[in-house]
């Protein structure tokens, strides 16, 4: 090896100052800005990857994947509405604003949803006819920023979700920046066209706990108590949040961990605020299980949940049903190198690479550029990623989710998803073990915990 | 039923809304009256008829939240988040109002005769609303659209972060929030001040008052703005 080979070989770049940093650093210092970017978090953090399965053998006895059915009927919303939300599984899409997702997507969207007999939710732009019509079962957003808050809306709605918070940001607000504000989402959110939309981080009408309990009643009100009203929650102090969330009486509380994903936020939020998804079910489902509420108040849990494995482990550990936000995207074609076009597939790799980015790497949906045709307002870019093309696409994905979801469940012996247990579960890692409080695999260890486990 | 008359002391607060929900249309003209409401939350929540209600005593939250059409009059004070989300319609208080009065309200007129407390007309997307007393602080923060007459002064931080939301002052202003200006008035200035003083029965002379709106700053991301955003 010669000699300027062999420095080479051995340079060594600092841990605490490795090139991921030092762009960030001479980056800031270079334009003073912060970086705002889509999608969640990037870096690798405990997650349901880090649990697996005791499948049945002798001590349990699993069913038969082919003839043996497996029951996925989730309800949510029996506490208070006379009308409960029914689904034929327990895998729901999450909010997504129309003005982040063109309305292609939107629309695409509710098709899905309805096809799978799932739910589907609006977002920050508020509800559009086109997703009302295509949507079965259509959850409206009450949101911190009341864009397109309307009340003839909220009564064609199935289900209210009010947001505090999201688990990319909790604490936080928004930014949806001017290049996304096309005339109909500038006229959707009372705004001139091309301005930068800054949002709350907090509902302007009321201010904690006690409020909510009477913002609920509002709602419950202008609905007749016909309605189930979620509360949504960015995972940061879950047992606390829930329970005072169950307090004011919702009927359902949805809690998104850190890797829940966001259409542009401070990347310092996505990377550094809030708790991972697996640490957030476990204590969200200690919260109601401490009020005695576990089955009465349903629990939806979202962050991070892109396949049948991630929706069984959240199940298993004592939600009731999942939501998905970003994967779903992902589905629709988010970071795929092509498009489909009158039934064509087109490179879009091009159009990756003038935003300066690659398929695989892009987090750019706050440009308003997407290559797919998803995180667009712009005419020739939605056309990329057409209704019917869409609707298939997230219908396969939702049915593959179920598909995976109750061949897990019947490995376990169960003939309802909803029956999976923690007892089903062990952890990979120390640190999943910890947060999901499950013992290490092969092990009677759960760490923090000193009672033997008996498996 | 014929008397449209509720004593909150007898009717429970339920059976209320759903009447004002589902039989309005066939009362449209006729008075509605509501006694005792003794600081109830959530009275008249809902409406969506072109009819009168009078709600005789103070109120709790959200008093009138949504309205859409209806004429509503609380003759006493109102609680936080009075005509919260209003999509049209009129909502009149007498007395004075708690915080939040008019939060994010998309249309229609909020009338408050005595003072309004903290972040009144907060993220207001189009309603017009008329104080005939003070604000409190952080008034028509990111307030969007409509338009806010205020008779009396005001708090700290008015009309933070604006869009494009006019606020009209005949009082002192303790201090205007980030990017909000005074800007000069003009003919259409005076105009609106008078319609919607006139609307609110007030008497005071539109050239006392001075125009804030948006300085437009924070319109586009704006690096140097730091802790404004
Ligand atoms: S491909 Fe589109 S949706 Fe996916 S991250 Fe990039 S801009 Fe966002």
């Amino acid at each position: 090896m010669n000699d300027s080979l062999h420095r080479l070989f051995f340079l060594e770049e600092s841990a605490g100052y490795n090139r991921h940093i030092l762009n960030y650093i001479q980056n800031a210092a270079a334009h003073g800005l912060y970086e705002i970017r889509g999608l969640g978090a990037k870096r690798r953090l405990p997650h349901f990857d880090d649990l697996v399965f005791l499948g049945a053998s002798l001590s349990r006895y699993p069913l038969e994947g082919y003839r043996e059915k497996c029951v996925t009927k989730t309800t949510l919303g029996t506490r208070y509405a006379s009308k409960p939300i029914e689904l034929e599984m327990p895998i729901t899409i999450a909010g997504m604003s129309f003005g982040s997702l063109s309305a292609n997507v939107k629309e695409a969207l509710g098709r899905a949803a309805t096809q799978v007999g799932t739910s589907t939710t609006t977002g920050d732009g508020g509800m559009t006819p086109e997703e009302r019509r295509s949507s079965k079962t259509l959850i409206y957003q009450c949101l911190p920023s009341r864009y397109g808050f309307n009340p003839d809306d909220v009564r064609r709605a199935d289900a209210i979700e009010i947001v505090i918070g999201q688990g990319a940001k909790p604490g936080g607000g928004g930014m949806l920046l001017g290049q996304k504000v096309n005339p109909r989402v500038a006229a959707m959110r009372t705004l001139p066209e091309g301005v930068d939309q800054r949002s709350a981080c907090r509902h302007p009408d009321w201010t904690g706990p006690d409020d909510l309990t009477i913002k609920i009643q509002e709602l419950r009100e202008l609905t007749d108590w016909q309605k189930p009203i979620y509360v949504k929650i960015g995972a940061s102090r879950p047992f606390n949040d829930v329970k005072l969330a169950v307090h004011a009486g919702a009927d359902v509380v949805v809690v998104d961990g850190m890797q829940g994903g966001t259409a542009a936020t401070q990347s310092v939020f996505i990377e550094h605020v809030g708790i991972p998804t697996l640490a957030a079910v476990r204590q969200a489902v200690d919260a109601l299980e401490d009020m005695n509420m576990k089955g009465k108040v349903q629990l939806i849990v979202s962050g991070g949940i892109r396949t049948g494995a991630d929706v069984a482990k959240a199940l298993a550990i004592g939600a009731d049903a999942v939501s998905i936000g970003q994967a779903i995207l992902m589905s629709l074609g988010c970071n795929s190198d092509t498009y489909i076009q009158n039934g064509a597939h087109h490179s879009a790799v091009d159009d990756y690479h003038a935003l300066g980015t690659a398929p695989g790497y892009c987090h750019h949906c706050h440009t308003g550029k997407c290559p797919v045709g998803v995180t667009t307002q712009d005419e020739q870019l939605e056309k990329r990623l057409e209704p019917d093309v869409g609707a298939r696409r997230v219908k396969n994905y939702l049915q593959t989710l179920n598909m995976e979801l109750t061949t897990i469940a019947r490995a376990c012996g169960k003939q309802n998803v909803h029956h999976l247990e923690r007892e089903d579960l062990v952890a990979l890692t120390i640190e999943a073990a910890a947060m999901a409080r499950v013992p290490l695999a092969g092990t009677n260890w759960i760490p923090g915990y000193t009672t033997a486990i008996h498996l | 039923m014929d008397d449209l008359t509720f004593d909150l002391n007898q009717t429970p607060l339920r059976q209320v809304n759903q009447f004002l929900h589902d039989n309005l249309q066939q009362y449209a003209g006729q008075p509605v009256r509501i006694f005792h409401p003794n600081g109830a939350h959530n009275i008249a929540v809902g409406v969506n008829a072109p009819i009168e209600i009078d709600i005789f005593g103070h109120t709790g939250y959200y008093t009138a939240g949504m309205n859409q059409l209806a004429n509503i009059t609380i003759h006493g004070n109102a609680g936080p988040g009075v005509a919260e989300n209003m999509m049209s319609g009129r909502v009149h208080v007498k007395g004075f109002a708690s915080v939040s009065a008019g939060a994010s309200a998309h249309g229609g007129l909020l009338i408050i005769d005595g003072d309004a407390s903290l972040r009144c007309g907060i993220s207001l997307k189009g309603a017009d609303i008329v104080v005939g007393g003070n604000v409190g602080s952080f008034s028509a923060f990111m307030a969007q659209a409509g338009r806010m007459v205020i008779c009396g002064n005001t708090g700290d931080a008015l009309g933070d972060s604006l869009y494009e939301a006019v606020i009209y002052v005949r009082g002192t202003i303790k201090s205007l929030g980030a990017d909000a200006q005074v800007e000069p008035m003009a003919d259409q200035d005076y105009e609106a001040v008078n319609e919607l003083l006139t609307k609110a029965d007030f008497t005071f002379d539109p050239n006392e008052f001075q125009r804030i709106a948006s300085a437009k700053q924070l319109y586009h991301w704006n690096a140097d703005a730091n802790q404004e955003y």
